[in-house]
């Protein structure tokens, strides 16, 4: 790029100094406060082994990690599908589907979960009462960032000339959707998959008010008590979704709509 | 026409995930605002002009704009730092990546990163009582509405630069070179033309931060645990415990609040965009 000034580069980077202290001092801070030994001084490990030892909070751990799966998989499930369709077949919806799609984003998730409660009783009447029923409105929290991350790797391909073909050579549409489509939209289907993982183990606002023991609700939880593990739990959440988020600004190298800053955008316009 | 309907069979299962677990909600939620009891009744709505919900929408306004003000300036910097910054470098994919998951996916994490960090027994707090003797954590402000101004900047700043970065790579090269060449210098550079191209998407950007904070609920219900300071935490109130002010189902009249304020601020960010999208891209 330009050339620049001696004071230009000091400047610049007094300034990356400046926000990395801001921004990795309070992640530096979690790593030194969960594993310092508040009883006897020194260091311990007690607060990281606790994310197994910890009963409650291991099985928080197991149910976040379920419905992340249970997630991603009915996420897909409904969405793929629709948007080779819409694409396809009914291309008067296509902005409709948008719309939908990116209505989450203006919708907060708490008057989701304040409107929620009917709802509910309908879906405990018929599946019981399990935090996994948790599915359905997590895939509507991740639709807006799985269907842009989608949207940018189908609108990559000729997806009208590979159905065509695929139907041609005698495919129903299970078989074209599964195996012509989706193999060449692999980077936006593991996109969406590894967003709305971070989503679902981030997800506090809707789980707590409907009173399941996820695990960032058990975080809060073991916080009154045990400052330490509720540390440690939290930054291994937090770290987990930057290696998530990191890969995937990897994958997504060089496609400029699929690139991470473009998919979690919250705004709606463009 | 009927062909039309046949075609958009495949889309039900989409359509009934959405219309069951978001719009029902809403719509739950904007008219249960105005039906007590089966009958129409402002009684919910009268509710939300008591003193306890005034302050508290007041609050939160407090702290959504200073929140949006602060992370739009300061987000708008670093975001010009990324930008000028080669864009395949692993610098670049790491702060994008460490910004989105803290804008998008941080919520109750944040609150213990300042809990571990200027709690009453956090790091940071105990490196300066020993060095200076100043007891950081004192009087417990960490979970007023100013710790809560500083928790939020931690997710509003990265939210600026997920939103900003995008804007800032609209601004073509070669239009600071042909201002360049025109004998502008760099400084006129920025006032007369960067400045100028960025502002509506700079306002839009802060509007955004705005309705961002205003709706996030899981810091401050992960940092405040007592008291309803601010709106979210009073809908939280509202839906735990049936009866706040005397009043059931005071929920839906405070959500109904959230959406209206929530959408006031998007139409007027709809708008911005709009300009902004011109000539970007």
């Amino acid at each position: 790029m330009r050339r620049r000034t001696l004071g230009g580069k000091v400047f610049r980077a007094m300034l990356w100094v400046a926000f990395g202290l801001f921004f990795l001092f309070p992640l530096y801070a979690m790593a030194d406060f969960s594993t310092r030994n508040l009883i006897s001084g020194g260091r311990t490990m007690q607060a990281w082994q606790n994310l197994i030892a910890d009963e409650a909070l291991y099985q928080s751990i197991v149910i976040s990690l379920l419905l992340a799966g249970f997630t991603v998989v009915a996420m897909l499930l409904v969405l793929v599908p629709t948007m080779i369709w819409v694409r396809l077949r009914t291309p008067w919806a296509k902005g409709m589907v948008e719309f939908l799609c990116l209505l989450p984003l203006t919708i907060p998730a708490l008057v989701i979960v304040v409107g929620l409660r009917n709802v509910y009783l309908w879906v405990t009447y018929f599946l019981g009462e399990s935090a996994l029923t948790l599915t359905f409105v997590y895939v509507v929290l991740v639709l807006p960032f799985a269907y842009r991350a989608i949207d940018a790797a189908l609108a990559a391909i000729d997806l009208k000339t590979l159905a065509e073909a695929a139907r041609s050579l005698g495919a129903g549409w299970a078989t074209t959707i599964l195996r012509v489509v989706v193999p060449n939209i692999w980077s936006g289907i593991l996109s969406a998959a590894f967003i709305s993982i971070a989503v679902v183990l981030g997800e506090y606002t809707i789980a707590s008010l409907s009173g399941y023991q996820t695990l960032q609700v058990q975080i809060v939880q073991i916080g009154k008590t045990d400052g330490p593990t509720s540390v440690a739990a939290s930054l291994a959440v937090l770290l987990f979704g930057f290696v998530l988020l990191l890969v995937l600004s990897l994958l997504t190298r060089g496609r400029r709509r699929a690139t991470v800053e473009n998919v979690v955008q919250p705004g709606v316009a463009a | 026409m009927l062909r039309r309907l046949r075609d958009a069979l495949p889309l039900l299962p989409f359509l009934a995930v959405v219309v069951i677990f978001l719009i029902i909600p809403t719509v739950t939620v904007i008219v249960s605002a105005f039906f007590a009891d089966g009958a129409f009744s402002l009684a919910r709505i009268e509710a939300l002009f008591s003193g306890t919900a005034l302050a508290a929408l007041w609050k939160s306004v407090l702290l959504s704009a200073s929140t949006a003000l602060i992370g739009a300036f300061l987000g708008a910097v670093l975001a010009w730092l990324i930008v000028s910054s080669p864009p395949t470098s692993m610098v670049r994919r790491a702060v994008i990546s460490l910004c989105s998951v803290l804008a998008q996916f941080g919520g109750v994490a944040l609150a213990f990163a300042f809990l571990a960090t200027i709690g009453l027994n956090g790091v940071l707090t105990l490196w300066v009582q020993q060095v200076f003797g100043w007891n950081l954590a004192g009087s417990g402000w960490l979970y007023s509405l100013t710790g809560l101004i500083l928790v939020y900047t931690y997710f509003q700043i990265p939210l600026m630069v997920i939103v900003f970065v995008p804007a800032l790579e609209g601004l073509r090269e070669q239009w600071r070179e042909a201002a360049v060449s025109l004998g502008a210098s760099t400084w006129r550079y920025w006032r007369e033309v960067a400045v100028p191209l960025l502002t509506p998407a700079f306002l839009g950007s802060a509007l955004l931060l705005f309705a961002n904070a205003f709706a996030a609920y899981a810091t401050a219900a992960a940092l405040v645990s007592q008291g309803s300071p601010i709106l979210p935490l009073l809908i939280r109130a509202a839906l735990t415990s049936e009866v706040v002010l005397g009043q059931s189902g005071f929920a839906y009249a405070l959500a109904l609040e959230m959406i209206i304020v929530v959408a006031v601020v998007m139409v007027a960010y709809n708008a911005l965009v709009r300009r902004t999208a011109r000539w970007l891209r």
